[in-house]
């Protein structure tokens, strides 16, 4: 195998491998819930993203078969990433009460919908 | 006749190319299995897909995607910085509303998914009209310069792409 | 090369996992604890990801991928329970 590839694998794993203790880093060490979600949906999804392109070359190149179904997880969290995080903070703002009235308004007729009773139905 | 045929050419796309990822590799079976998987199922599920999103400008989706894969690599970047070489408590963080001028459910939902990928925000809530994003952000001096570069480089670029 | 830097990237992971384990421990409210376990489930698929790569399988992917739905699905019905007071109404 060549010695760029190989480099470049290792590379890869060891990126990933960063931004993944970085993440949970910031999930440790920040002081509130709103900072900590900031740490594990970035840095978590670039770190497995490094991984399995790590992966997705290594099985391609160094074993001669070709690979490209880890490119679906990356795709997959990438898609998934947002959409956790999104309900996350919208249970922290239901269930935070003395963090309510550090919201800024909407500047709309209609407050932010996790708090307005009048349409409650939404996710 | 074609939309009753084929009601999401793109979800036929996409169902033949996730088939081929997964069964992991290319050769001509695979593609046809892929293809035929992909006319079958949006037809059997079109009563659960009322809306259909039109796309205006493909070319625009090809420089949304390489705009926001640079800048998610960006954040990831200036993230890691912050939670390196910051105390937690020094952080500048607040909640800013960010007004939205987009109207379609999917092009919202694209770019509260955008805010939350990139630069040291996540969206957080969404105004009970439709009309406003709450987003958190990890370390802003300027909230103005924040949202005005959100609706500069994301939402301007969705604008064109679903309206 | 690739096998100094995979048990590297070894270590690092478990330390991560500690780390969001500790976060699990401490709290202090449930969305913290919703959120190390939705950090847990990436940092899983990351090591099954790490041992595909080391023992030279394929295999482990389907693993991976099971693993990512399954968490995704998990976060998503906390944090509905935790918004509506129940997963299916």
């Amino acid at each position: 195998m060549p010695m760029l590839i190989d480099a470049l694998i290792a590379a890869l794993i060891l990126a990933g491998a960063f931004f993944l203790l970085v993440g949970a880093l910031g999930l440790a060490k920040l002081p509130d819930m709103m900072r900590r979600l900031h740490g594990p949906t970035k840095a978590t999804t670039l770190g497995i993203g490094a991984l399995l392109i790590a992966s997705m070359i290594y099985f391609s190149v160094a074993r001669g078969t070709f690979s490209i179904h880890e490119l679906l997880i990356t795709l997959f969290l990438f898609l998934t990433a947002p959409v956790s995080a999104h309900m996350l903070a919208k249970a922290h703002i239901l269930r935070a009460t003395q963090e309510r009235e550090q919201l800024p308004p909407t500047g709309q007729p209609s407050g932010w919908a996790t708090l307005d009773d009048r349409r409650s139905d939404g996710m | 006749m074609r939309a009753r045929l084929l009601p999401h050419p793109l979800l036929t796309v996409l169902v033949a190319l996730v088939f081929v990822f997964l069964m992991n590799e290319v050769t001509p079976g695979v593609v046809v299995l892929g293809l035929i998987l992909g006319f079958a199922i949006p037809l059997l599920t079109a009563p659960f897909w009322p809306g259909r999103p039109r796309l205006k400008a493909p070319l625009t989706v090809a420089e949304f995607m390489l705009v926001v894969l640079w800048d998610i690599i960006v954040s990831n970047i200036e993230v890691a910085k912050l939670i390196l070489f910051r105390r937690g408590d020094s952080l500048r963080t607040r909640y800013v509303t960010v007004p939205l001028d987009l109207e379609a459910p999917e092009a919202i939902a694209l770019l509260a998914g955008t805010i939350t990928m990139t630069p040291g925000t996540v969206s957080a809530d969404l105004s009970a009209d439709g009309k406003a994003l709450l987003v958190h952000c990890l370390d802003t001096g300027d909230p103005a310069a924040t949202v005005a570069a959100i609706k500069a480089r994301y939402e301007r670029r969705l604008k064109r792409i679903f309206e | 090369m690739i096998a100094a830097a995979i048990t590297i990237a070894g270590g690092a992971i478990c330390l991560a996992i500690l780390l969001t384990l500790y976060r699990l421990a401490v709290g202090p409210d449930a969305t913290d604890r919703v959120l190390a376990l939705d950090t847990l489930v990436i940092e899983t698929i990351a090591l099954i990801v790490l041992g595909g790569i080391a023992f030279g399988i394929a295999m482990y992917f389907e693993a991976a991928l099971l693993f990512a739905m399954v968490g995704f699905v998990t976060t998503v019905a906390f944090c509905k329970f935790l918004l509506r007071g129940n997963v299916i109404e």
